[in-house]
């Protein structure tokens, strides 16, 4: 572990002379990270009150092994990525941080509900969270420049397609998971293919887009006042609709359907500027969904428990009534961490449902504060993507941080019943291990992104160029005119 | 118990705004942009000829107030993010015009925009000497230079 010195940054970043050299933030970012490591080590302490279990200084241990566990992914943006966002790992390591402290709270009201049945998820989720981080360095250590990515972003593309392809390709008894067929299950441990796959073809449509973006804005028939695109130009947007569909058939996974259609709409958008082609996406996902609903039993199943989650009471609507039930018990302070109910929402209380459980102990202002992190999150993607100087680089960094607003609304818009519930984890905070290693993973090409944007751009790179010529140079005798 | 409920929110919400304050510290590190808050403001910047400029003025336009103080560096003009002034106006281009020092005096030019830039009515075509407080417009923003 690298030791930082936080006092030269801190210094900088006080006063940010104008005209001075750009400074790093990174004693910026120690601070924050050692703020949500006290906020989290709080937090534990307080569950541990609530659940009178004995408060002893293992807990302190408990912090400061979080707190080492994230300088250590500190030292290395500070080695590999010194210019990043100030924001983003914070942010990150304090929604993770609440994350594993609600999953440990859910594992002790589940052991008690459950006895023995329940294994317990917080240790797997540290042990995961740990293979994260060692992702996210490994990301931040072997890619200097994100514009490497493009170079081949075919091959991502195509990787991401079979990864998205092959659980609905396996047999269910390898891939099938309480209804949804999105695992691969190897042996001990099970991974969801289609977290990675997200940002495999992530990369892949952000380099498709600059390369062919002109395509796109070639503006066809006008009718009533817009201009509709070409027909033959709909050819991406009318392939990645059918894969979605293809997942709601093959796999049963709502929630990655949606997430992907809105990402290709969203760097659609982004690309062209028009607005038709949002406009053209919402079309086809109206249909998609109308679609759905036709021919999916468990589509139905999840749109009549949004509409009456107390009539399903004893179907399919119970947890999201028991969702409610804690909402209206939390709100507006919570309950306290600790002595709300998760146990009510059965075996997802620590996934799909955990924004539920934390709305119940937090109430509406914690909830509220979580969701701002998030969107700060996001802001600081956003503003990094404006920022930095290549389009695949603003693609990609626009892309990626969608993605994390859209997983956030759909969870919870899902367990608040505004949208119908689509199955999606909480990005950091739900229990899973594919989850968390592909938003680290996510994370760390945004830090290598923002980056890129403040690194200072002029000095040093050109001159060593125009001087190394001079310096080999030979001598070269001039007859002086007489 | 009551108390750490409402401390634990508190906390909570004082790390969003301590991470909002460093949002605020960097939207203002841009180059020496410093808005300029009215009624502060020195009464009126003298026009003295032969005065070095010392600093630049948006006198009209949405970023009317703004100042950029003048340390020999030129001063780029325009929508893309990293010119010294980011106009968001419709009637600039990406990279619009440049404000240079050569010598003592401070020189604009155009690099070919598309709505052109004008020093006080005239065309700028060629490099022009800017006076002090002669404004030099673009687009919907007008700007001037002031000692």
């Amino acid at each position: 572990m690298s030791q930082p010195g936080p006092a030269g940054s801190l210094a900088a970043q006080g006063s940010d002379t104008p005209g001075s050299s750009t400074p790093t933030r990174r004693g910026t970012e120690l601070a924050m990270l050692a703020f949500a490591a006290g906020l989290v080590t709080g937090a534990l302490m307080l569950v541990e009150a609530n659940q009178e279990q004995q408060l002893t200084m293992r807990l302190v241990y408990y912090g400061l092994a979080y707190l080492v566990l994230f300088a250590v992914a500190h030292g290395a943006v500070r080695r590999w990525a010194p210019y990043a966002d100030p924001l983003i790992l914070p942010c990150v390591a304090l929604l993770n941080g609440i994350g594993l402290v609600m999953i440990y709270r859910i594992d002790l009201a589940l052991t008690e509900r459950y006895g023995d049945n329940w294994s317990e998820a917080a240790p797997k989720q540290v042990l995961w969270t740990a293979i994260a981080l060692v992702m996210f360095i490994a990301v931040l250590k072997f890619l200097p420049d994100h514009r490497t990515l493009s170079r081949y972003a075919y091959m991502f593309g195509l990787a991401g397609l079979v990864l998205l392809a092959l659980p609905g390709m396996l047999p269910s008894s390898l891939s099938e998971v309480n209804g949804a067929k999105i695992w691969l299950r190897l042996g001990i441990f099970s991974i969801q293919p289609g977290e990675f796959a997200k940002i495999l073809l992530m990369v892949f449509f952000a380099a498709f887009l600059v390369s062919k973006r002109d395509l796109f804005t070639v503006a066809g028939r006008r009718i009533l006042g817009v201009d509709l695109p070409r027909a033959r130009d709909m050819g991406p947007i009318l392939f990645a609709w059918g894969i979605c569909v293809a997942i709601m058939v093959f796999e049963k996974d709502l929630g990655t359907a949606l997430l992907f259609f809105g990402v290709v709409l969203a760097l659609l958008y982004v690309a062209t500027e028009r607005f038709i082609w949002v406009g053209v996406g919402l079309v086809l996902f109206v249909g998609g969904c109308l679609l759905a609903y036709q021919l999916f039993g468990h589509v139905q199943g999840r749109v009549e428990s949004w509409l009456d989650p107390f009539g399903n009471y004893e179907g399919g609507g119970y947890q999201l009534a028991q969702a409610l039930f804690g909402f209206g018990t939390g709100g507006m302070f919570g309950t306290g961490l600790g002595s709300g109910r998760p146990e009510m929402l059965l075996l997802q209380a620590n996934s799909d449902f955990i924004t539920a459980a934390i709305g119940e102990e937090l109430g509406f202002i914690g909830l509220a504060a979580l969701l701002l992190v998030y969107m700060l999150l996001a802001m600081r993607g956003m503003r990094s993507a404006v920022a930095v100087r290549d389009s695949f680089g603003k693609l990609l960094g626009g892309g990626l941080s969608f993605t994390l607003v859209m997983q956030i609304f759909l969870v919870v818009g899902g367990v608040t019943t505004l949208i119908p519930l689509t199955g999606i984890t909480a990005p950091f905070l739900s229990a899973g291990g594919s989850s968390l290693l592909a938003n680290y993973v996510l994370i760390a090409l945004l830090l290598r992104i923002s980056d890129a944007a403040r690194r200072p751009q002029t000095g040093a790179k050109p001159k060593p160029v125009q001087q190394a010529p001079i310096a080999e140079a030979h001598t070269v005798m001039v007859e002086r005119p007489s | 118990m009551q108390l750490t409920r409402a401390g634990f929110l508190a906390l909570l919400w004082l790390f969003v705004l301590a991470a909002l304050r460093v949002v605020r510290s960097d939207l203002y590190a841009a180059a020496g942009l410093r808005v300029s808050v009215p009624g502060f403001r020195r009464s009126a910047a003298k026009k003295t000829r032969g005065k070095a400029p010392r600093q630049l003025v948006v006198t009209h336009g949405a970023l009317a107030g703004t100042r950029i103080s003048l340390d020999g560096r030129p001063i780029m003009i325009g929508r893309a993010d990293d010119s010294t002034l980011v106009l968001d106006d419709d009637y600039a281009s990406t990279r619009h015009a440049r404000i240079s020092l050569r010598g003592t005096d401070w020189y604009v030019e155009d690099l070919g925009s598309t709505n052109g830039t004008y020093l006080d009515r005239a065309k700028v075509t060629a490099p022009l000497r800017v006076p002090l407080g002669v404004p030099i417009r673009i687009g919907k923003t007008v700007i001037e230079l002031r000692s």
